[in-house]
């Protein structure tokens, strides 16, 4: 176990300074998974740098534009948040599915984000509701997509000297909901041998006009599948047109075997998740 | 026992008198003692699974500061091939060493080499961490299948298989091999009309106990020590540290702390004889706690197993013969269940013709410790596959099926004795009548029965009863208590004597207090040492009829004793309990009860289970919807901690079922040493688990008692993987049912 200096900054810009000045410094959020790290590995000594006490790290705005999410708010504060449970139903569930009750005290959106595990169950319902990164850096400010943040297992795109300072996520449009499935031997606490998030829009008709579909633990990436969203768009979510969804889902999976599932048991059970999740998704969007 | 007895203590609900510690956290477990001086041990377990040690360099640890002490093989003296007791069964000594600390091979990935002690657990750690091995890797063997090949690594070049008509002259990784015969199964096959025979697969499994393994060893200059730890059973922890390091046992004190489950796992020695060797190297305690991962790789998981069995019967629904071939893992050294498998894999059948033969295998992986009837949850679950799909083929009904054929009084077991008076009738009868059994399956639900057996245990206990001045008393017993076992001890001294349960301290004294006690295993202690308890009640009670006789100077025999008073009724004098014992210093001394036993006439335990469960079709999960767990207990002496046993049986074996196993890698390292990735079922993954005790009693207790610890387990394999079957339509063989494998099964249908 290494010996851990924590820090607590007093501002955004104290923060990056924390950064820029320590070679092993690291952005403490809940916890839950840089202090496991840190105990499993013959880790190096650790600088923590913990912005919980920056009152816009742990908290989240609606306002007409959307969301405004503090990267360090607990799991526990924001899925007990029935605004945002309204909003973005799927983004929810991801994160009332992370770890356990207790976990889930620790855990934050944020972390799971740049922690970029291939499995985050919260990274797939970002995607599909177009959520932006706000990054802070000795310069100044740069917004990223979820999709373009995550650049790979365990990484993100930011520079050593900066840090995730906001998750925006705009007001989805009408008849728009989302759903976040994952898949699990158990019913609660482990991490997702595979997971997939649909958004749809709806005509009243109940006609599809527009998706995204993102599936996560099957590639070294949560990835967004166009080709499953273009097999539902236009369609009123039959049979036909969500297996061609699920098949869609499948053939872009790049999954590994390991101690949580096979490669191909991976494979066929995203594209399971991609049906039903969309189903749920179009009764959300239905209802509206 | 054919009249009904009237008792006012046992079969209560009563409130356990452990419970307040426990539940504040007071309560003291294998980690929780700490001494003045104490340092840390910590062990260097083998990266490979198959490995020759070439040279162990330890400079650069011993020269760290704040490192006190070193422990190699070395340090044990040269053990002969001697038998020593080891939880359920025995271990060969030299073996045992070899598994502490590993001598010139590394039999499994987490095998322990080398341990240090320092003055913190992390220079502890550091110096594990400096200590240089040279290997010479070699391939590991990793079932059974590999273990039999022809071109197969030999773990131990001396090990030639035992039990062979021939007597081998090259090495084989098979240890023994044994058989069961009862009549001729060929005669049997011959006179069925239909015959079914499968292979089955069973993983390497845990038990999954929440306490990892711990202890504080303390040695001082006088050549005495003390061992604190969490165990089973603390003097058979004395026994085989005190052989293994040449000590004589009246050197060694024992004490077991509370303990966190043990199922087994907690009946042999990993730590204590290392702790001991650095402790007497450093002249300080030292205290020794394994993590999770080190108790996955480096405990004793339960035997994975490969077993064939083929079962023939008549189409009138009369099983006319029985057969296994099977082959248990033993890990790296000899001496798995096998032997146990054979013999219970079809005692719950009064069949004519049976034949079971045995192999004990070993493999790179870590020794086998016992886990809740070992050997019988993986063999029985092979027989009750069958028994359920032949069932299925003649179209009877599983639990008549079994009715026609249950092993009842004086059925001929294939191990030897004649069956006394059993309850498996009366289980098959309960579980037809209970609404579970006659409640309707939806779509894509399936319905599994399974019969299990186990024989149980008696065994010596040493109990006694000392009175205090004002007619309270203590229970001195030396069997740890795991599953509430306290309670039953207070309860059924209550029951022998008449006085007060609420009286009565039970406690569990240290392997100098009490006499020689065998382990909590078996399911013997509330049989055998409550056996000892009632004979030590009835001591008490002798000799406060004794003390009342001289009070009113008459004999003991004019000495009635109801309900806790002596009474003369001639005379009309009455003396209560606490009378009698404030007056002991004018009629004798002080008052105690006391009994050495060795305990004979277990009764075994038989149990049905029914599992109902839904199938997941389009992603292989499997959901327990519903499960009864049916049993005999003999007599519940606390129905509470009964029903706990049936129900934490069953969910164990449900886990062993759905989603438990040992995954290696090719190489043999293990990749699932947490509670993460080796998926015990959660609280939120299980129904209520119903229970029914079924009393049919054990005419060898004063009170009818029957182990119940060990069955609950036996039954579920085989309940929750046919009802998967009868889910899906296709035969399940090999187990986990997990999602991939059941789901592969469903498209290859």
């Amino acid at each position: 176990m290494p010996v851990i200096d924590y820090k607590v900054p007093q501002s955004v810009d104290d923060a990056v300074s924390l950064l820029e000045a320590n070679e092993n410094a690291k952005i403490l959020a809940g916890g839950t998974d840089l202090i496991i790290q840190s105990r499993a590995q013959s880790s190096p000594d650790l600088v923590v740098v913990d912005l919980k006490s920056l009152p816009d790290f742990v908290s989240a705005n609606i306002n007409s534009e959307g969301l405004s999410l503090g990267p360090s708010m607990s799991c526990a504060e924001f899925t007990a948040r029935e605004d945002i449970k309204s909003l973005f139903p799927g983004l929810v569930e991801a994160a009332f599915l992370i770890g356990s009750t207790q976990v889930q005290g620790r855990a934050s959106i944020g972390g799971n984000l740049c922690n970029a595990s291939p499995a985050a169950d919260t990274i797939p319902a970002l995607m599909v509701n177009n959520a932006l990164c706000v990054i802070q850096g000795p310069k100044g400010e740069r917004r990223v997509s979820v999709e373009d943040f995550v650049t790979g297992v365990a990484s993100n795109c930011m520079a050593k000297n900066e840090l995730l300072k906001a998750i925006l996520v705009a007001t989805p449009a009408s008849r728009t909901s989302d759903a976040y499935l994952r898949f699990i031997p158990r019913s609660e606490m482990d991490i997702a041998v595979a997971g997939a998030a649909v958004s749809v829009t709806l005509e009243t008709d109940g006609t599809c006009s527009k998706a995204i579909v993102a599936i996560g633990a099957v590639a070294p990436t949560a990835i967004l599948v166009d080709a499953a969203a273009k097999a539902l768009i236009g369609s009123k979510l039959d049979e036909t047109s969500l297996q061609a969804a699920a098949d869609a889902a499948s053939a872009a999976s790049n999954p590994i075997t390991d101690r949580r599932g096979t490669a191909e048991f991976r494979r066929h059970v995203v594209g399971v998740l991609v049906k039903r999740a969309a189903l749920i998704a179009a009764k959300r969007a239905g209802d509206k | 026992m054919s009249e009904v007895k009237e008792y006012k203590y046992i079969g209560q609900r009563s409130i356990r008198p452990d419970g307040f510690e426990k539940v504040t956290g007071r309560a003291n477990y294998g980690s929780d003692l700490n001494l003045p001086g104490m340092i840390w041990g910590k062990i260097l377990r083998s990266p490979h699974a198959h490995a020759k040690i070439l040279s162990i360099d330890y400079a650069k640890a011993e020269a760290l500061s704040g490192v006190l002490s070193i422990a190699t093989h070395d340090d044990f003296p040269d053990l002969p091939v001697e038998a020593v007791v080891a939880g359920e069964g025995t271990a060969n000594l030299r073996d045992l060493a070899q598994n502490l600390l590993a001598d010139e091979k590394v039999l499994y990935h987490g095998h322990a080499i080398l341990a240090v002690a320092a003055i913190s657990e992390a220079i502890a750690e550091k110096a594990v961490n400096l200590v240089e091995v040279e290997y010479e890797i070699l391939k590991p063997v990793l079932d059974i299948r590999e273990a039999t090949a022809d071109d197969a690594p030999i773990l131990h070049d001396d090990m030639f298989t035992k039990g062979l008509e021939e007597v081998p002259t090259v090495a084989s990784n098979v240890a023994a091999r044994t058989e069961f015969r009862k009549g001729d199964v060929e005669v049997g096959f011959a006179d069925a009309d239909i015959i079914i025979e499968r292979e089955f697969y069973t993983p390497t499994v845990h038990q999954g106990y929440i306490e990892p393994h711990a202890t504080t060893v303390s040695y001082d200059e006088s050549g005495q020590s003390m061992v604190w730890c969490s165990t089973q059973g603390h003097f058979d922890v004395r026994a085989s540290t005190a052989k293994l390091l040449g000590l004589s046992l009246n050197k060694l004190k024992v004490v077991a702390s509370e303990i966190g489950g043990g199922f087994g796992g907690k009946t042999i020695v990993y730590l204590e004889p290392v702790a001991h060797i650095l402790s007497k190297k450093s002249g300080r305690p030292v205290k020794m706690i394994m993590s999770r991962e080190e108790v996955f790789k480096g405990s004793g998981p339960g035997s994975a197993t490969r077993i064939w069995v083929k079962i023939g019967a008549k189409n009138d629904g009369t099983i006319t013969a029985m057969q296994s071939n099977m082959s248990f893992e033993a890990g790296a050294f000899k001496g798995s269940p096998a032997m146990l498998g054979g013999m219970t894999i079809f005692t719950p059948y009064d069949v004519e013709h049976m034949y079971a033969e045995c192999y004990d295998v070993v493999v790179n992986k870590p020794k086998v410790a016992a886990y809740r009837a070992p050997g019988a949850p993986q063999a029985e679950y092979a027989a009750e596959m069958v028994v359920s799909e032949l069932a299925a083929k003649l179209d009877i009904d599983p639990i008549e099926f079994r009715l026609q054929n249950a092993a009842k009084e004086g059925t001929q077991t294939i191990y030897g004795p004649k069956m006394k008076a059993v309850g498996l009738v009366e289980c098959l009868e309960a579980a037809k009548n209970s609404p579970h059994y006659q409640s309707a399956l939806k779509a894509n639900q399936g319905r599994g029965i399974a019969a299990g057996f186990w024989f149980n245990i008696g065994g010596m206990s040493s109990v006694t009863i000392n009175m205090n001045p004002d007619g309270t008393g203590t229970i001195v017993e030396g069997s740890p208590d795991i599953g509430g076992s306290r309670a039953s001890m207070q309860m059924m001294a209550a029951e022998a004597t008449g006085i007060a349960m609420d009286k009565f301290k039970p406690i569990i004294a240290d392997t100098e207090n009490v006499a020689y006690n065998a382990s909590t295993g078996g399911s013997r202690t509330t049989f055998a040492t409550g056996m000892a308890v009632i004979e030590a009640g009835e001591d008490i009670v002798q000799q406060m009829k004794e003390r009342a006789a001289a009070v009113w100077n008459v004999t003991a025999a004019q000495v009635d004793w109801i309900d806790g008073v002596a009474v003369n009724t001639a005379a009309e004098n009455r003396l209560t309990a606490a009378e009698i014992c404030a007056g002991v210093g004018r009629t004798g001394g002080q008052i105690s009860g006391r009994a050495n036993i060795n305990a004979r006439g277990a009764g075994p335990s038989f149990a049905v289970h029914v599992c109902d469960v839904e199938v997941d079709m389009e992603t292989g999960k499997v959901d327990v919807i519903r499960y009864t767990a049916i049993q005999d207990a003999g007599k519940a002496i606390h129905p509470s901690y009964v029903e706990g046993q049936y129900q934490g049986g069953a969910v164990q074996g449900i886990g062993w079922a759905l989603n438990e196993e040992y995954v290696y890698n090719e190489d043999g390292i293990l990749q699932n040493p947490g509670f993460l990735d080796y998926r015990i079922p959660l609280a939120s993954d299980l129904p209520m688990i119903e229970t029914i005790i079924v009393e049919v009693p054990n005419a060898y207790h004063p009170y009818g008692v029957r182990g119940v610890g060990e069955t609950g387990i036996i039954p579920p394999l085989a309940a929750v993987a046919y009802a998967v079957s009868d889910a899906i339509k296709a035969p399940v063989t090999d187990l986990p049912c997990s999602p991939p494998n059941v789901l592969k099964i469903i498209q290859s249908k």
